[in-house]
């Protein structure tokens, strides 16, 4: 039970990830989430506006029971399958972190000073939207997200899924090492 | 019956996503620095098991809990949206530390700014899909 309660080490985590994606091969499905994005935008009217987002509902439905079973297990796994949430990174991580004024990470499994309700500021809510938009745009234009690229693509050996990952890379390198020190020092 | 079966996939899924610590925003700020490895550890691992599951897949053709054939649908040969898409999403996945599982896992979790990153993201699938066709691919 001890091992359960503490954090999944890398080598348990990868592997259970690619059982997930086979467990949805197995039934005819890909390991792909951000394809429920496009999905929740058609069942909200977006395809009068665009064709891309005419697809038949009925046969996404199993994806978003997916994030639904998704959000559930977050739900159990952090309230009754965790004995203490914090994330034990390094400590050049935490020297880094704490010049952006940064200190919850020995207590919390997100930064506080960004997520909890009580500092949604302007700027913390321009940083979730701004976010969510460049995630929501940039997965549809490359096909795909961590999930659909790196780990059903990957496992494929897709050149495409390849480069996409190359570019989740570049994307996520410009503005940890380029834009974070920009906004946040 | 099928629905519950996603449903419950759903839920291990999400529970790996916590307890592997992919979904918090200080492993993923942490491998843009390459100062741990257990992000990639996660990430290689699922790959390399992903890759011999597929190999065992083709080899003995193995059908599928259905009885059919395993489909394997190739992505377009182009370089543009990949590369473009791609750092576009490596932008929003490193500014708010999520990327599209772990959003709704946190939301789950009891981040409910989270519910921010979900509503942005699929405002973002919109305008993508608004601008489609002026895009180059």
């Amino acid at each position: 039970m001890e091992s359960i309660l503490n954090p999944w080490p890398w080598y348990i985590s990868g592997p259970l990830i690619s059982i997930i994606m086979f467990l949805l091969i197995f039934n005819g499905k890909t390991f792909g989430v951000s394809s429920n994005l496009r999905t929740i935008c058609s069942a909200c009217g977006a395809d009068k506006f665009s064709k891309f987002f005419d697809i038949k509902i009925k046969d996404h439905l199993w994806n978003l029971m997916f994030i639904l079973g998704a959000s559930v297990g977050g739900f159990i796994a952090l309230n009754y399958l965790s004995k203490n949430t914090h994330v034990e990174i390094s400590e050049n991580t935490k020297t880094i972190l704490e010049l952006y004024n940064i200190n919850s990470f020995d207590s919390d499994y997100l930064p506080l000073e960004i997520f909890a309700l009580e500092s949604l500021n302007l700027n913390n809510i321009t940083i979730l939207v701004v976010g969510g938009l460049l995630i929501g745009f940039g997965t549809r234009y490359a096909g795909g997200c961590t999930s659909g690229h790196a780990i059903t693509g990957l496992s494929q050996l897709q050149l495409g899924s390849l480069i996409s990952v190359i570019g989740f890379f570049i994307g996520g390198l410009i503005m940890i090492h380029l834009i974070y020190p920009i906004l946040f020092l | 019956m099928k629905k519950l079966y996603f449903f419950a996939v759903g839920i291990v899924f999400g529970i790996v996503m916590i307890k592997s610590e992919a979904a918090s925003w200080f492993r993923i700020f942490e491998m843009f620095y390459f100062q741990s490895f257990h992000m990639y550890g996660i990430i290689g691992s699922a790959i390399i098991t992903g890759v011999l599951g597929n190999l065992v897949i083709k080899k003995l053709q193995i059908k599928d809990f259905n009885n059919n054939r395993i489909q394997y649908n190739n992505k377009e040969n182009t370089i543009k949206r990949y590369i473009v898409g791609g750092s576009i999403f490596g932008l929003g996945w490193a500014l708010v530390g999520a990327c599209p599982g772990p959003m709704f896992v946190l939301f789950g979790a009891g981040f409910y700014s989270a519910l921010i990153i979900i509503l942005s993201a699929v405002l973002g699938t919109f305008i993508y899909g608004l601008l489609k066709d002026k895009l180059p691919h």
